[in-house]
């Protein structure tokens, strides 16, 4: 293992040095990992020069596991242990997911989220789609030929709490350091934005493999601002796709089929669906396992009828995402269109029509969204450079709220806020003498909670026995800047707390990942003990560094008292930093974070005095 | 509907965003403070750092956006001035409204419903401008009631026809998007 390097006490350790960021782009149908070279954003390609990674993962029966284009390649022979689409079942339980009767897997329902059972055992989406962004990862710390410091993911804007809960653990189960969940059309418009300097009202159009996400923003000096979103997290391309599967088993008088037969007639719908982009006759020809042939012809007039619906599908959100953000489709600059899927020409003709004008498609559909993600890891691994001075505001897409009395929503926060948000609501008990009370947090927007998403169930126990509804509960919801939920209910008479970090019973619980993490050190498999001992020691390394250029900095905000007992944190923490006790430095960086909140805060307080000084002097010290 | 804090490292919102205690308030410029503000204490300018340092700045972005999402809205930043003049629970007890108003709004109503079960979408955008119209002059009497002549009172009462008449502005648009999918 190589040794880290330290600088001298007080003596700033190499500012110019680049830290390795990456964007990953984690798709339906495929993935990509990107970063930024030189102040440019590039695709990191494969071995062979490919930037797509196809996001199917094979399981094979000795144990290996491709992802890829080899597992998309064999998908036909061996259908039920080659897992494609992934993405959709991310979060999600085996009543969520449509069309599952034409898929070959072996489905487990799990607790909360569907397993698959495959030739390497029962594998969860989250573990499915780790081995996608280790893929990802290892390439591309190959191609950067260094450790890489963290990675921006890119979700649906779409996706709910559990979605994006799942997402976040799959990247720490692939060893990625998440810097941030991103919203796919946002990271499309930081892309797009930056490149043509672009000022006004845009719309982006993000139809990927199998999710829907609309988004309205405004660009001004710098500054994207959300001010809407809206979508479908279960329709995509794979939709189109599954309509021409439909279409061909009827007029082929086919059913059944088996999985074999059906994965290649899958196949042949996708290439059907990107051959009528550029032709009006598509050719079908199959030759099934029983030796027949299969021979159709797709018009494109009958592609356009069988996937009417579909387009009007994207429709009703585009007018939703509209009207939340009180504008009307003329009031929009430019519309960036994002996703494979809006190659299909009656997407682009939908589109054009609706806004009123031509869409804009200047930039590769599949790439924007990992260039984006690169550029905004950059900067938030603290890559700046001059005019690199831009700043996201992002918001949630779906209302979050309580479960009350008659099985209601009452909503806490509505979507569209923009994150980060915090909202306190106070409830009380129903009954005399009522001493605890079951908090369920929901996600959606209709009344009952019967038809909005489950996050989580917990209960606030110590309520002292008072008559019905004098109690005062208070629950807060705060949602951080990767769009995800904790909840704290206190009631407000005693003081007496209870507080829970929400994990969304569809995803996997710490405990899990931790054995999963746990399994994979013991395997060794690519030395992950070690690379975590590694990244630890880096991690203790940055806050080090970041302490002791606050203190340069700031050093007169502290009481010689509060001073010490920094520094003494800082020493414990430098003393077992080079130890391989990854307990102990994970406890003396805690100890270093808790030492160090005051100060961290004093300084805020004082740099944003700073900042608006010369400004409105007078009114920040009212 | 509450925020988390009334004031923020002792700062009311308007303090914070550094703009006059005011219901008038200077729109570009508030949206102007608010990108300045963010563009400090946002996370995204803070993800490199330590735990304590990232913690603050999420507490400080919540708070701004809390701040500005409050006096962007003329009917909830009125609600913030009436509860820092400390005359918010008249707002919640007090549902007394003149017979006059409250008729008027009762026919609004019926009309919406009506154009609601015929799916005359044209009616509904007719009776959203109307209503929108009526809105703007009650928005004008509020800023006279709180910038000129300090009547909380009167501005309170004005600060709940406008609460009723922005939740039969919701029912329109529920039952727009209603006739159109």
């Amino acid at each position: 293992m190589a040794l880290l390097q330290i600088a001298e006490p007080g003596e700033s350790t190499a500012p110019h040095e680049h830290r390795l960021a990456i964007g990953i782009d984690l798709g339906t149908t495929n993935s990509l990992v990107a970063t930024v070279r030189s102040g440019m954003a590039v695709v990191l390609n494969d071995e062979l020069g490919r930037p797509l990674l196809p996001s199917v993962v094979h399981y094979d029966a000795d144990g290996h596991v491709e992802v890829g284009h080899e597992a998309q390649a064999g998908q036909s022979v061996d259908p039920r242990n080659t897992v494609v689409s992934v993405k959709r079942f991310m979060g999600r339980g085996l009543k969520d997911i449509a069309h599952i009767e034409a898929m070959p897997y072996d489905f487990v329902e799990g607790e909360g989220q569907v397993r698959l059972r495959t030739a390497q055992g029962v594998k969860s989406p989250v573990e499915i789609s780790a081995d996608i962004l280790k893929t990802l990862r290892l390439r591309a710390e190959a191609a950067l030929s260094g450790q890489i410091t963290g990675a921006v993911i890119t979700v649906p804007a779409y996706f709910d709490d559990a979605q994006r809960q799942a997402t976040k653990d799959a990247a720490r189960l692939a060893g990625l350091n998440v810097l941030r969940l991103l919203n796919e059309p946002t990271a499309a418009a930081i892309a797009y934005g930056l490149d043509n300097a672009a000022e006004g009202i845009y719309a982006v159009y993000d139809l990927g493999g199998g999710t829907f996400d609309i988004s309205i923003l405004k660009l001004t000096k710098g500054v994207f601002q959300v001010l809407a979103t809206g979508g479908d997290s279960a329709l995509g391309g794979d939709d189109f796709d599954h309509r021409i599967f439909c279409w061909a088993i009827e007029e082929a008088k086919l059913a059944p089929v088996s999985p074999q037969d059906g994965r290649l007639l899958q196949m042949r719908a996708r290439e059907a669906k990107e051959y009528l982009t550029y032709h009006s006759v598509a050719p079908i020809t199959i030759k099934l396992g029983s030796g027949e042939y299969v021979d159709l012809k797709l018009t494109t007039e009958q592609f356009n009828e069988i996937t009417r619906t579909l387009v009007q599908k994207t429709l009703q959100p585009t007018r939703k995402a509209l009207r939340d953000a009180g504008l009307a489709p003329a009031e929009v600059k430019g519309v960036v269109m994002v996703g494979g899927a809006t190659r299909m020409p009656q997407i682009q003709h939908a589109v054009a029509a609706y806004f009123g004008q031509e869409p804009l498609n200047n930039l590769d559909p599949d790439k924007v969204v990992a260039l984006g993600a690169a550029t905004q890891a950059n900067l938030l691994a603290g890559n700046r450079a001059a005019g690199d001075d831009w700043l996201l505001l992002d918001v949630i897409p779906l209302s979050l709220g309580m479960e009350t009395m008659g099985g209601l929503t009452e909503k806490v926060i509505p979507r569209n806020s923009t994150i980060p948000v915090a909202r306190a609501q106070e409830f009380t008990t129903f009954k005399d003498g009522q001493t605890a009370m079951a908090l369920h947090v929901v996600q959606g927007e209709r009344e009952l909670v019967s038809d909005c998403r489950s996050l989580a169930r917990f209960e606030l126990r110590g309520i002292p026995p008072m008559v019905a509804g004098a109690a005062r509960i208070r629950v807060t919801f705060q949602v951080d800047a990767d769009g995800l939920l904790s909840v704290t209910a206190r009631e407000q008479t005693t003081g007496h707390e209870a507080k829970i970090e929400v994990k969304p019973s569809y995803g996997l619980s710490d405990d899990e990942i931790a054995a999963m993490l746990k399994d994979s050190y013991s395997h060794a498999s690519d030395d992950a003990f070690r690379r975590a001992l590694r990244e630890a020691q880096v991690e203790a390394q940055r806050l080090i560094e970041a302490v002791q250029s606050a203190l340069r900095e700031d050093a007169p905000l502290l009481s010689p008292a509060e001073r010490a007992h920094v520094d003494g944190c800082l020493a414990k923490l430098q003393a077992v930093m080079m130890g391989d006790d990854r307990r102990a430095i994970d406890a003396a960086m805690d100890a270093l974070g808790k030492g160090t909140a005051e100060f961290a805060a004093r300084r805020m307080n004082a740099s944003v005095q700073k900042a608006l000084s010369g400004k409105k002097i007078g009114d920040l010290e009212a | 509907m509450a925020s988390v804090e009334s004031s923020f490292a002792g700062r009311d919102h308007f303090a914070l965003l550094g703009l006059p205690r005011a219901y008038a308030v200077d729109r570009n410029e508030l949206e102007r403070l608010y990108r300045d503000l963010q563009a400090h204490v946002h996370p995204d300018k803070h993800a490199h750092k330590g735990d304590a340092d990232r913690r603050v700045a999420m507490q400080w972005a919540t708070q701004v956006n809390e701040a500005y999402q409050t006096l962007r809205d003329p009917l909830r930043r009125a609600r913030y001035l009436l509860h820092l003049a400390g005359h918010d629970a008249a707002i919640e007890t007090n549902t007394a409204m003149p017979a006059e108003f409250l008729m008027e709004q009762m026919e609004l109503r019926e009309a919406v419903a009506d154009a609601h079960a015929a799916a005359d979408t044209a009616h509904l955008d007719d009776l959203h401008g109307r209503l929108r119209q009526e809105m703007a002059a009650q928005h004008e009497e509020l800023r006279r009631a709180i910038d000129e002549t300090h009547d909380y009172a009167r501005a309170a009462d004005v600060v709940r026809q406008l609460m009723f008449q922005e939740k039969l502005v919701s029912d329109i648009d529920a039952a727009l998007e209603a006739a159109e999918t």
